[in-house]
């Protein structure tokens, strides 16, 4: 029975969503967790505060993503014990990342999405694969609905080509309240086609105020 | 919580009177589905957890959250090394906390997936009872009621999940301890016009 190796993971469902902007970022997630057709639960949150302005949402593979996040954030106690301040959001980038490829032969089946402020106090979210392969950019979509949310943030928020010389930043010059509408936006059209993505949006916004929470409503079905 | 008392062999009933919740230390209890030597295996571990806790004699013990906690590690440090106990557990339990009774349930699965909620269910569970508690579940309900609606449920696996025997026990756990009670049968009705003459009108040259 154990001899095929699929029982190993399972895709739990589910989406992320970060938007960075000029003195905030939001990170935002649905809340459903399913297995196969079923709903286990509508109350389930996939969002992980790391440091003070540092908050990781992963979709996947749940029992990878608890273990990933608290192995990330027991790494975070000891930097705070050893360097006596918390770790900024782009140092806690590269430690995903190590983290993510050192299991790159059994890996972490948790795509990532992180979000927060860097040192300069300006929004930052960060992109990964399941491996560790990762990029600073200005948005991002992960899990099962970014395939349906990537596109209209595209759209939406107008980044710059990659191309351009000298580069130009992704972040956006939207508001804050404009980002978390068009978040809310984005999850809505995403639960409509997406069976895994629904029940409820937790919406986290990382400011130099300090960290909120927000939940919205969405779709059951 | 409660389960039937079967427990099968691929197709065939093996065993009929089997205990499929226990009671775990002081404040839990805790249910299987699967591989019932695993599940053998996972009290003998809860049976090491809960002496160490004791032997501390600090006043202390291990309530519903910690041991579904451990569980899930064991769960998934097991899957990680390609031995899984091949089980679904359901953890419940009740301990006095700081901000009065805390009442818990929550489960994990052979591959370390977890979580908690005011109803849980394996295996055809999900598909069968889940739908039915998701309705009729209320905040504050008492045992009597809880009884009525997870005999509903049984009741429906009973006519529905072909793994499943008339013979159930139905588990407890409060602040006092836990009850295990014993086992006992629902009554079915296999009355239905269609059952008694099920060929006629049936298409078929034999």
């Amino acid at each position: 029975m154990s001899r095929r190796g699929d029982w190993v993971y399972e895709n739990n469902g589910g989406t992320c969503v970060a938007i960075a902007g000029a003195d905030y970022c939001v990170i935002a997630a649905d809340t459903r967790l399913s297995v196969g057709y079923s709903i286990l639960t509508r109350d389930h949150s996939k969002i992980c505060e790391l440091a003070d302005k540092c908050v990781l949402a992963s979709s996947g593979f749940q029992g990878d993503i608890k273990a990933l996040h608290k192995n990330l954030a027991a790494r975070e106690l000891l930097y705070q014990h050893q360097h006596n301040k918390r770790m900024s959001c782009p140092a806690m980038a590269q430690l995903l990342s190590n983290t993510l490829y050192y299991k790159r032969f059994f890996p972490y089946y948790a795509f990532n999405v992180l979000g927060g402020l860097d040192s300069e106090g300006k929004g930052c979210v960060f992109t990964y694969d399941a491996v560790g392969s990762y990029e600073r950019t200005g948005y991002s979509a992960q899990g099962t609905g970014s395939t349906l949310i990537m596109p209209v943030l595209d759209n939406q928020l107008k980044s710059p080509s990659p191309l351009l010389l000298p580069a130009r930043d992704a972040v956006t010059p939207l508001s804050e309240t404009e980002a978390i509408d068009l978040v809310k936006d984005v999850f809505a059209s995403a639960t409509e086609r997406d069976i895994y993505t629904g029940d409820k949006l937790e919406i986290v916004v990382v400011n130099k105020a300090g960290t909120r929470r927000e939940y919205i409503d969405l779709r059951k079905d | 919580m409660a389960s039937d008392t079967g427990a099968s062999y691929g197709s065939t009933l093996r065993y009929k009177s089997v205990e499929r919740i226990k009671a775990v230390g002081k404040h839990s209890l805790i249910g299987a589905s699967g591989e019932f030597s695993d599940f053998q295996e996972i009290l003998r571990y809860l049976d090491e957890l809960t002496l160490s806790d004791h032997m501390w004699d600090d006043g202390n013990s291990l309530g519903p959250k910690e041991i579904h906690s451990y569980l899930t590690r064991v769960m998934y440090n097991r899957r990680n090394k390609f031995d899984p106990l091949w089980n679904s557990l359901v953890l419940g339990g009740v301990k006095k906390g700081p901000k009065g009774e805390e009442k818990y349930l929550g489960m994990v699965n052979m591959i370390g997936t977890h979580f908690e909620e005011n109803h849980i269910a394996t295996g055809f569970g999900n598909h069968l009872a889940i739908p039915i508690l998701r309705a009729e579940w209320h905040e504050d309900m008492t045992f009597e009621e809880a009884v009525k609606l997870v005999e509903k449920c049984l009741l429906v696996l009973l006519y529905r999940d072909r793994s499943s025997i008339n013979k159930f026990q139905i588990a407890k756990i409060t602040t006092e301890g836990a009850t295990i009670y014993p086992p006992y049968s629902l009554k079915t009705y296999w009355g239905f016009a269609h059952f008694e003459n099920p060929a006629q009108g049936a298409v078929g040259s034999w």
